[in-house]
């Protein structure tokens, strides 16, 4: 018989006999994990790929604050190319008594260029594909935009100065993107509706794109043209520059996951040493006796190998079926993140799922199963004959080699896998040495409690090592979830008590200059008192008479910030949530030209006391002198600036003003009337962003404590695994105490105190690790105090206990079912 | 030294087995010469310690001797690594242990099929179902080891002995572990199958009575034939 067929025989027959499946169920926990998250990770990947062919609506598109020169599009046209233009700005949208901030789409004929348009006649109705668009005065809106306005197909609403009226339910636009703080929902209107709406004005947020489709020769000849005349302002894009952000933050988020589902796994993996530890000693006697009967090295070797080859692709193939039911789950959480219409995922999952299987058998189980092939045939006559050992090097090295190979392929960056395979070690050797002085602790006091209790205690000594690795894989599990709930809750609540009672609830913005007093004083009548600010649009052009572009930045933050067109603001006072920290403020005697710079921005873009910085504002420059640096606190909510001027340096510049304020909810008709009054004023309800930002920390949170539930099934099936290698003891103990006289009722009581004891010990650990967590990220990420609630001591306590508890008094069940004298003849 | 005869199934020059123990080297058996013919049933004798299953051992090829030589079915044992000697073994060979030795994972019948699936052969269940038939086992083949009491085990071991038909049968204390009236059972099937077969018999006992029922017996005292 080949070494393959009597492996397959040999693994049905373990498996029939109750053995092996500790093994199988480690293996397909550590593979659910990493496939759950991998099928997942491979649906948004592919719903991002399909969305970025079609992203730009078009194969080129000049994208501009300001508008585009007509010269582009005739050089189009004589290329023979379709064009089309779209106007895109965020305003508030009334219907009635409701408002909601949108991102208005104003698009021309032709539009989109490349994709399709997605509508349906109600909100209650399928999508369908249309290749219209809204008439002059009709409007379509996305169905999130109609829920927040409580409207519906129909309806009236007023954009700015014009009323248009509603007639489609905007499904998808192929240059939707991917914004996944999704604050403004879109209305799709025709271009030539723009300029009656009052609402595009000099200084307002608007941004214009002309889309180009076409012959490919023709569109580079295009781009070439474009590339040589792009003013400052405009930019470029093709395909090729499609959705490289989304995919690197895509990218960070997987990366996360994956490393998260990793622990999951690793826990797994400890369960799949152990439960192939007793499987090895439990197949010494069995491979002396094939010896005697003419087995050789080799066949032993190969039997071995095929067991755990069978033993992996079984388990596989549960892992990856788990994994799969699993993201399904994974995926309805994080719906509004990642889109609700994923496509399936590929097979690459699967094939990751079994060469997962593959790796951690070969990595944790072959290191103790290939040294049976030592097994002298002679242990058959004589059992003080030791077992073979495998080598240390042996062991810890494929255990090594296998973690290390986990780490890269779910990393997939050397350096950053050596950087986290340290800190995997670091913290899983910190973890075990305070596990293993919690449970040295506890083991100490055996005190005068009744016999259980000694026993219990006795038996957690006993199997010291194990209890470690219990008390650590629990405690890892619960810590997460403590984290993630109860601590992240604490945090919360830590920062909205840093809140101001009456902190800024409303931004304004688009406020022209001639509105500003008249914006002010319908304010001030209403008691909802603001001071606008005046806002400047530019560009910062050089540093130190060094152009931006050829800077080395000394962080990405400074280049990004430094980068953009960005809001530039004026002030002879210093508001009282900024605090100068070098140089000195204008206060009595400002002179123009001098400009305040927020100092981490300072730091990051490398700008220092008494530097020269060139500005771009709509095509003219100007030059301010660095004379201090500010902190600023930016959650005042208060407009603020990372570049401030002294008076008489902007005032000749278009500008619009921003203010904020604070509105309670019986004053929320005052904000209506404000948008009625003055339509090109928009108004960002900040409370909505928060609400916004915390449902996606939320849904994030949840799909991370969902992940890390691989991590307690994980323990589960360590504290199985070490219930199956103390199995044989437990029974014969177990008998031996009841032939002398034990009731049922003690040991169970004894096996219950054991197990609670394990669990209230993971508990204790969890829940340390969470506040310590929980306070470095106060102390040191967001700045905040953080007094973590006292109950979390008692909450993971109770946690662990409950949960090892219960699963080991099940585990154990059997143990005390057998009767004491079947047990006893067979030692 | 002589050569062993071509008549012999299994023989031994001047085997001696020392080991090394805080005392200094020990010497377990000590120059032992015999000659086992083919058929032929022969008891090694003598008590706890004199190195019965030491000789078995060497004679088995589980074990290599420290100094001597053994012969297997007219090949030396000596020189042969330990996949030599398995190789020997295979198909030729049969054990019955004190402790039964079967594995616990497999049925009655499974373990009777075992050296047959190891050596390859086909038809392992319907041998293994004949031989199990012949201990009187058939209702109970499906049973686990831990389902059987202890004379059904050895009957188990016993069947799985016999299964592949060897040249020799080692048997180590048979009925060790069993009370007399089982035990007597036991032998009782175990030499009527050897006689059926016309298998060789090694057996090693301490029991007088079971010696006398094999065609001659071997006695060890400290480790030497007497």
């Amino acid at each position: 018989m080949t070494a393959a067929g009597f492996a397959l025989r040999n693994v049905i027959r373990n498996l029939r006999a109750g053995d092996l499946w500790v093994l199988t169920a480690a293996v397909a926990v550590a593979v659910a994990a990493m496939t759950a998250v991998g099928f997942f990770t491979d649906r948004v990947s592919r719903a991002v790929d399909i969305r970025s062919a079609e992203v730009l609506a078009a194969d080129l598109v000049v994208n501009s604050k300001r508008l585009i020169t007509p010269d582009y599009q005739d050089r189009a046209r004589e290329l023979g190319l379709d064009t089309a233009s779209a106007t895109s700005f965020p305003s508030v949208v009334l219907a009635g008594d409701s408002s909601a901030l949108a991102d208005v789409e104003a698009v021309s004929a032709g539009y989109p260029l490349r994709g399709e348009l997605k509508t349906s006649v109600s909100l209650d109705d399928v999508a369908g594909v249309t290749t219209a668009l809204p008439a002059p005065g009709e409007a379509w809106a996305d169905a999130k935009l109609l829920a927040r306005l409580d409207a519906d197909v129909g309806a009236e609403i007023a954009l700015g100065s014009i009323r248009l009226r509603v007639t489609g339910v905007l499904r998808y636009r192929p240059d939707q993107g991917w914004s996944f703080v999704d604050l403004a929902p879109t209305l799709l209107i025709n271009e030539a509706d723009v300029p009656a709406t009052g609402l595009v004005l000099p200084g307002s947020r608007v941004s214009y794109r002309q889309l180009f489709a076409g012959a490919p020769d023709d569109i580079v000849t295009l781009r070439d043209f474009v590339e040589s005349r792009l003013e400052p302002g405009e930019s470029l894009r093709d395909l090729g520059d499609a959705g490289p952000e989304i995919r690197t933050a895509l990218e960070r988020a997987h990366r996360f996951l994956r490393l998260a589902a990793l622990v999951g796994s690793l826990l797994a993996a400890v369960a799949i040493a152990m439960a192939a530890r007793r499987h090895a000693s439990r197949q010494v006697e069995t491979v002396a006796l094939m010896k005697c009967f003419g087995a050789r090295q080799g066949f032993v070797l190969r039997v071995m190998m095929a067991e755990l080859a069978i033993l992996a692709a079984c388990a596989g193939l549960i892992g990856v079926l788990l994994g799969y039911l699993s993201q399904l789950g994974l995926s309805a959480l994080l719906a509004e993140l990642a889109g609700a219409d994923l496509p399936t995922p590929g097979w690459g999952p699967v094939a990751g799922g079994f060469l997962m299987a593959g790796l951690v058998m070969a990595g944790f189980a072959l290191p103790l199963l290939a040294p049976l092939k030592r097994v002298p045939p002679l242990r058959v006559l004589r059992h003080d004959l030791p077992g073979p050992r495998p080598s240390a090097l042996f062991a810890y090295g494929g255990a090594g080699a296998a973690i290390f190979a986990l780490l890269l392929w779910q990393v997939g960056d050397l350096r950053l896998t050596a950087w986290v395979a340290t800190g995997f070690l670091v913290a899983a050797g910190g973890l075990m040495v305070i596990g293993g002085a919690l449970v040295w602790l506890a083991t100490r006091i055996r005190g005068t409690a009744g016999a259980p209790w000694r026993y219990a205690v006795a038996s957690l000594a006993r199997r010291g090592g194990e209890s470690v690795v219990q008390v650590v894989a629990f405690g890892l599990g619960i810590m997460v979830l403590l984290l993630l709930t109860v601590v992240r809750n604490d945090l919360m609540d830590e920062w909205r008590a840093t809140l101001p009672e009456r902190a800024p609830n409303r931004f304004l913005i688009n406020i022209q200059p001639h509105e500003a007093e008249a914006v002010e004083s319908f304010l001030g009548e209403r008691g909802a008192e603001t001071r606008l600010v005046p806002l400047v649009r530019a560009r910062l052009s050089a540093i130190k008479d060094r152009p931006v572009a050829e800077i080395d930045f000394p962080t990405l933050r400074g280049k990004r910030l430094a980068d953009r067109e960005g809001n530039l603001s004026w002030s002879s006072t210093l508001q009282d949530d900024n605090e100068i920290v070098a140089g000195r403020w204008w206060d009595d005697d400002p002179l123009p030209g001098e400009v305040s710079v927020e100092a981490d921005f300072a730091r990051d873009a490398g700008i220092g006391l008494g530097d020269r910085l060139d500005f771009n504002v709509a095509g003219e420059t100007f030059s301010a002198e660095v004379t201090s640096l500010r902190t600023v606190q930016w959650d005042s909510f208060k407009p603020n600036f990372f570049m401030l001027f002294s008076p008489g340096t902007l005032e000749v510049y278009p500008r619009t003003h921003i203010g904020s304020l604070f509105v309670d909810d019986s004053r929320d008709q005052t904000v209506l009337e404000l948008v009625r009054r003055f339509p090109s004023v928009t108004v960002i309800d900040i409370e909505a962003v928060i609400g916004q930002v915390r449902r996606v920390m939320d849904q994030a949170a949840i799909a991370v404590q969902y992940v890390f539930l691989f991590a307690i099934a994980a323990g589960i099936v360590v504290l199985l695994a070490v219930v199956e290698s103390g199995r044989d003891e437990r029974l014969f103990e177990s008998a031996l105490l009841r032939a002398m006289g034990a009731k049922r009722r003690q040991i169970l009581a004894s096996t219950a105190i054991e197990f609670g004891l394990l669990g209230a010990l993971s508990g204790l650990l969890a829940a340390g690790g969470a506040l310590a967590a929980g306070w470095l990220l106060a102390d040191r990420v967001f700045r905040l105090e953080f007094n973590g609630s006292p109950w979390l001591w008692a909450t993971g306590t109770l946690a662990g206990l409950i949960v090892v508890g219960v699963s080991g008094l099940l585990a154990t069940r059997r143990v005390l079912d057998q009767p004491p004298m079947a047990v006893l003849r067979r030692f | 030294m002589d050569a062993p005869t071509a008549a012999s199934v299994l023989a031994a020059r001047n085997l001696t087995r020392k080991v090394s123990s805080p005392e200094g080297t020990l010497t377990i058996l000590d120059d032992i010469d015999l000659d086992i013919g083919r058929g032929e049933s022969v008891a090694v004798i003598g008590p706890s310690g004199a190195g019965k299953s030491t000789l078995l051992a060497l004679l088995a090829g589980l074990d290599s001797p420290s100094e001597g030589e053994v012969w297997l079915d007219g090949q030396a044992l000596t020189g042969l690594d330990e996949d030599g000697r398995a190789a020997l073994r295979a198909g030729r060979v049969g054990f019955v242990f004190q402790s039964f030795h079967l594995v616990p994972s497999l049925t009655a019948l499974e373990n009777v099929m075992l050296p047959l699936e190891l050596a390859g052969q086909s038809e392992a269940r319907a041998a293994a179902e004949s031989v199990l038939d012949r201990v009187g086992l058939t209702p109970r083949r499906r049973h686990y080891p831990r389902q059987l009491s202890g004379g059904e085990r050895q009957r188990v071991a016993i069947a799985r002995a016999f299964v592949g038909q060897p040249l020799v049968l080692f048997a180590d204390e048979p009925t060790g572990n069993l009370d007399a009236e089982t035990g007597s059972r036991v032998a009782d099937l175990l030499f009527s199958l050897n006689d059926e077969s016309g298998t060789t018999l090694v057996l090693v006992t301490h029991e007088e009575r079971l010696a006398d029922r094999c065609d001659r017996a071997l006695r060890l005292r400290s480790g030497r034939l007497v």
